[in-house]
């Protein structure tokens, strides 16, 4: 390995920007060719089968293609009610829920931390008539659904199902998926809202009450995705996510689930950036990882509950607001390393996501593109057509060792929760990212239309610009109002002292006192409120 | 090299939980030589002027990526008026589209600056913003 990458010199004539970089962005030295010798897998599994690095289907997509799911919510429940019949109609088979920072964060728009954001990164629900506006004419027992909520996840998921029984949908019914992955909130998203541990006890609430009341849904989506955003490389994007696994995993078993029932339920969600076989190999060598994990430390038995099932998204800070119809082909080549990775959902970024809330038309190349590789390009004709390959073999097993090198450190430094706690994982993601910084600023990793093939003058064409309608933070409001007003005054203050009361009880599930307060249309800055006043609220430790 | 910049406050308004820009930048001020203070995420304009006042610093950095830039910045500038400190350098860095470029710099705000630009570049311009009424220094 090292006499192949020693051979390899740039050619001389050669600019900076012409010389192909001989190592991987999560820095594996890859040799100049891999031969027959090099490669594991010489008697790798078959799809379907422990560990899974093949997939965790037998018939990879031809049982079933991916599912194509679009980010999109803006502004007002109407509106992103529009926009999903607009999406539905054109063919995607999940919706997915943007909701605005106040939501996430737990304050209603009334509240003085919510001004000048109601409505500006996702949708405003502050209350139960929110949601049954945001799904008026959709059926939820037809379409899966996918909320990006964390803080708040344990309320949104109980206004979701209070949404169901309201349409006369049975809960056994629903599909569809809530991040609530708090620990990476801490790390890198920001939308946290209580301490750590209290936050691990409502995803093991929701994860529970899913369980019984649910049990097609996903009450969780450990996220990578955020991590990597911020800075970190594909190693440790996987790596950091499934330390977080494993600790949702204990808090799990310490509250009394079954960890061959509950695992079944666990999925996983990431960021495919543009280098293209680590992006697919990461895939491979998660996918193997995380069933011997459970196999091995857990004593998992039961074999779905072994398979690692995630979901994508393309683009992200891949996306550059320079030149940004590049970014259409960036999209197109991290969509085909996530079919090639086995991903099963799928999102692709518009090409001006970089700067802005996406426009009908660039939404809609978005999902083309997802269709034009499913349908066109017939890389999903076969199972892995990557597998045996001695390269992708080889970067698998490679990607494997750094992956479990950075799970001990972690381990190291006493789990996620604690290093979390001690703000030791955020130090590590914010130095990540000044190194990444710093290799575009000196050039070490190209971006094309950035530090190379740069034309001045182009980089604030933004074309298009999509604008949120300015009146809508104050219509929000007096719906607001009118919610207030209309509820039943009583219901609310029995539904939130009963929530307090079940909060001061260590093993209460929460979650039935949630439906019960949506149904009462309490809101969710007032069972944020009602849970701050005994738990308080996170206090982010500042190392950098 | 030896910066004008002594303190500077770097500051997260409003909700946006985004804080990779923000830490990158602190982290390079703080090697270049200058005196950080960083508030972490989630800071009402209020709290970002007074904490700025009562640090006595000299600049103060708004890393903003909601799109909220605007009214963020205006309430924090607002805020530092306030307080007797309108002399104080306020910055701002995030997703800007150009087109708010104008309003930002009307609104007082010394200097924008996007992820587009080097670490290095924005380190001296702050620097430079904040030497220049005493150059030669």
């Amino acid at each position: 390995m090292t006499d192949a990458a020693a051979t390899t010199k740039p050619r001389e004539t050669a600019s900076d920007c012409e010389r192909v970089s001989t190592a991987t962005p999560s820095g594996i030295e890859v040799p100049e060719v891999v031969t027959a010798g090099m490669a594991g897998g010489a008697d790798l599994e078959g799809p379907g089968q422990y560990p899974f690095t093949r997939g965790i289907f037998a018939n990879g997509y031809r049982g079933r293609l991916w599912t194509f799911r679009q980010y999109s919510g803006f502004g007002s429940a109407e509106e992103t009610n529009e926009r999903y019949r607009f999406l539905l109609e054109r063919g995607q088979t999940g919706l997915s829920v943007a909701l605005d920072l106040p939501t996430q964060c737990g304050y209603d728009p009334d509240d003085p931390m919510a001004r000048a954001e109601v409505g500006k990164v996702g949708v405003s629900l502050s209350n139960l008539a929110e949601m049954e506006v945001l799904f008026d004419g959709i059926d939820l027992g037809e379409i899966s659904t996918s909320f990006t909520i964390n803080g708040t996840a344990a309320i949104i998921y109980a206004m979701y199902l209070a949404t169901a029984d309201k349409q006369g949908v049975a809960r056994d019914k629903l599909t569809g998926t809530i991040q609530n992955d708090i620990l990476k909130e801490y790390v890198a998203r920001g939308t946290w809202i209580f301490p750590v541990r209290p936050s691990m006890r409502l995803i093991a609430d929701s994860v529970l009450y899913s369980n019984d009341e649910t049990p097609r849904f996903n009450p969780i989506s450990i996220a990578g995705a955020h991590v990597r955003d911020a800075g970190v490389t594909a190693a440790a994007e996987i790596a950091y996510t499934l330390a977080n696994g494993l600790a949702y995993v204990d808090e799990l078993l310490r509250r009394g689930g079954d960890i061959n029932r509950f695992a079944r339920r666990l999925s996983f969600f990431f960021y495919v950036h543009m280098d293209f076989f680590e992006e697919v190999c990461k895939f491979r060598a998660a996918r193997r990882i995380w069933a011997k994990l459970l196999k091995e430390r857990y004593g998992v038995t039961d074999e779905k509950a072994l398979m690692f099932r995630f979901g994508v998204v393309c683009g992200g800070s891949s996306l550059t607001a320079a030149q940004p119809y590049n970014n259409i082909v960036r999209v197109g080549i991290e969509n085909m390393a996530a079919v090639l990775g086995g991903a099963q959902s799928i999102f692709t970024c518009a090409y001006d996501e970089a700067f802005q809330i996406p426009t009908e038309a660039s939404a809609e190349i978005a999902l083309r593109t997802q269709q034009i590789i499913a349908h066109e390009s017939g890389i999903a004709r076969t199972v892995d057509p990557l597998g045996g390959s001695y390269y992708v073999e080889w970067l698998t097993d490679s990607m494997e060792d750094e992956i479990m090198r950075i799970i001990g450190e972690i381990e190291d430094m006493g789990g996620a929760v604690r290093a979390i706690e001690e703000g030791r994982i955020q130090q590590m993601t914010a130095e990540a990212a000044c190194r990444r910084k710093q290799a575009q600023d000196r050039g070490e990793t190209v971006v094309v239309g950035v530090n190379a093939f740069h034309n001045p003058g182009e980089d604030q064409d933004f074309g298009e610009v999509f604008r949120l309608d300015p009146a809508l933070s104050r219509t929000v409001l007096e719906k607001l109002e009118a919610v207030k007003e209309q509820r039943d005054g009583k219901a609310v203050a029995k539904g939130l002292d009963r929530l307090e009361k079940a909060a001061a009880k260590e093993d209460e599930n929460l979650l039935p006192y949630f439906v019960e307060c949506c149904h009462a249309y309490a809101t969710v800055g007032e069972m944020v409120a009602t849970l701050k006043g005994r738990w308080g609220e996170f206090e982010e430790p500042i190392r950098l | 090299m030896s910066l004008n910049l002594k303190r500077i406050l770097i500051a997260k308004p409003g909700l946006d939980g985004h804080d990779v820009g923000a830490k990158v930048i602190a982290m390079a001020l703080r090697d270049a030589g200058a005196e950080v203070i960083y508030t972490g995420l989630r800071k009402a304009p209020e709290a970002i002027a007074r904490i700025a006042v009562e640090e006595d610093v000299d600049a103060v950095g708004l890393s903003i990526l909601s799109g909220n830039h605007k009214e963020l910045a205006i309430d924090t500038i607002r805020c530092l008026v306030e307080l007797g400190a309108d002399d104080m350098a306020v910055f701002v860095g995030g997703t800007i589209p150009a087109q708010d470029l104008f309003d930002l710099k009307q609104a007082g705000v010394r200097d924008v600056f996007t992820a587009a630009m080097t670490i290095d570049d924005v380190v001296a311009a702050i620097d430079q913003a904040i030497g220049a009424p005493e150059s030669g220094q």
